[in-house]
């Protein structure tokens, strides 16, 4: 009432945003017990916790920090860091793509770069699962409660290192992975094509883990090979009607 | 030590934000082919599937108490149970499995 402009702003993104900050919470509480223990690696490395901080705000990303932390602590050039962080992070390059195509096309440059700057492979879960066109306030619910339980954690892990007792984090370690089988699981029950690819996805995804030579590339170089071979056959076989 | 940590968070974060806006704001169109229209849909269904699977059994202490929160979550999500329901439940299944399973 007092100000139009903020009243305006919270009626008409209110409610989007408060679904972000929902549906953010349990990511932000996975977030949290995957970054304590990045924060170690993070320790190890030599890093200040507000350099963790730092890290984990501009990155947001589990295995592309861990890569980079152990480059840090090999006191390798410049040049691997930026390798070794573009290798590991390449599969947001291909999720931004997905995104970029929910937005409306009118949608301004400021929403796509700040959507852009927390495309993690949760966040991206939860916005890609809603219809197009993407509401770029669902995400900044999202990032709301996502990042600071990612930046925080991490900065705690420096700080803490062991505390947590460990069936607590293996307990909730799974928390980001049931939020995955309930993004997909639901279209798989409702679409023959994207429940059979699931099912391969999983069987493929253990035979990779398991078999020489693809085994040891690393999980995120995994990732991108299988998604983007299943994705294409999927395509090739069963194009979607518009 | 011969190099700087600031320098290092500066190229790891120029490296990925680049990675994670570019294409966004690149691409600013709806694109037009049916192929790539297509392979954009199934992206995010494989690649979670892919990331979910067999990852979910070695983050836990034991690999049978992840597979438990696996089969559970599945049903859950399967029934429509929320997405926090769902996660909530896969870390109370992997816990309670544990009392049992680590001595």
């Amino acid at each position: 009432m007092t100000s139009l402009n903020k009243s305006g702003l919270l009626a008409s993104h209110g409610e989007v945003l408060r679904e972000g900050v929902r549906d953010g919470t349990p990511i932000a509480l996975g977030y949290f017990v995957v970054a304590f223990t990045l924060g170690i690696a993070a320790r190890n490395a030599g890093l200040s916790p507000l350099q963790g901080f730092l890290a984990s705000f501009f990155n947001n990303a589990s295995a592309g920090e861990y890569a980079a932390f152990t480059v840090i602590a090999a006191d390798s050039p410049y040049m691997e860091m930026a390798l070794i962080t573009l290798v590991a992070n390449a599969r947001y390059l291909l999720m931004s793509c997905v995104l970029s195509q929910r937005f409306a096309p009118d949608a301004s440059i400021w929403h796509r770069i700040f959507v852009g700057f927390d495309v993690t492979d949760e966040i991206f879960g939860i916005s890609a699962a809603r219809p197009a066109p993407l509401d770029p306030y669902y995400n900044y619910g999202a990032m709301l409660v996502a990042l600071p339980g990612w930046a925080g954690g991490t900065a705690l892990g420096i700080i803490a290192g062991n505390a947590l007792p460990a069936a607590a984090v293996s307990a909730l370690s799974v928390a980001l992975y049931g939020m995955f089988l309930a993004i997909i699981i639901p279209p798989a029950r409702v679409n023959r094509v994207v429940g059979a690819f699931v099912a391969i996805a999983f069987a493929a995804s253990f035979a990779a883990s398991v078999l020489p030579v693809v085994s040891e590339l690393s999980g995120g170089t995994r990732t991108i090979i299988l998604t983007v071979v299943l994705a294409a056959i999927a395509a090739w076989k069963y194009p979607r009607e518009e | 030590m011969t190099h700087s940590i600031w320098v290092y968070l500066l190229v790891m974060s120029v490296v990925t934000l680049a990675i994670r806006i570019l294409p966004l704001t690149l691409i600013r169109r709806q694109i037009k082919s049916r192929f790539l229209r297509s392979f954009l849909f199934y992206v995010p269904y494989i690649t979670l599937a892919v990331m979910t699977f067999p990852d979910i059994i070695h983050a836990t202490q034991t690999p049978a108490s992840g597979f438990l929160a696996l089969v559970v979550g599945a049903a859950l999500a399967w029934a429509g149970a929320s997405l926090f329901k769902v996660s909530a439940l896969c870390c109370v299944v992997v816990f309670l499995a544990e009392r049992f399973l680590v001595g």
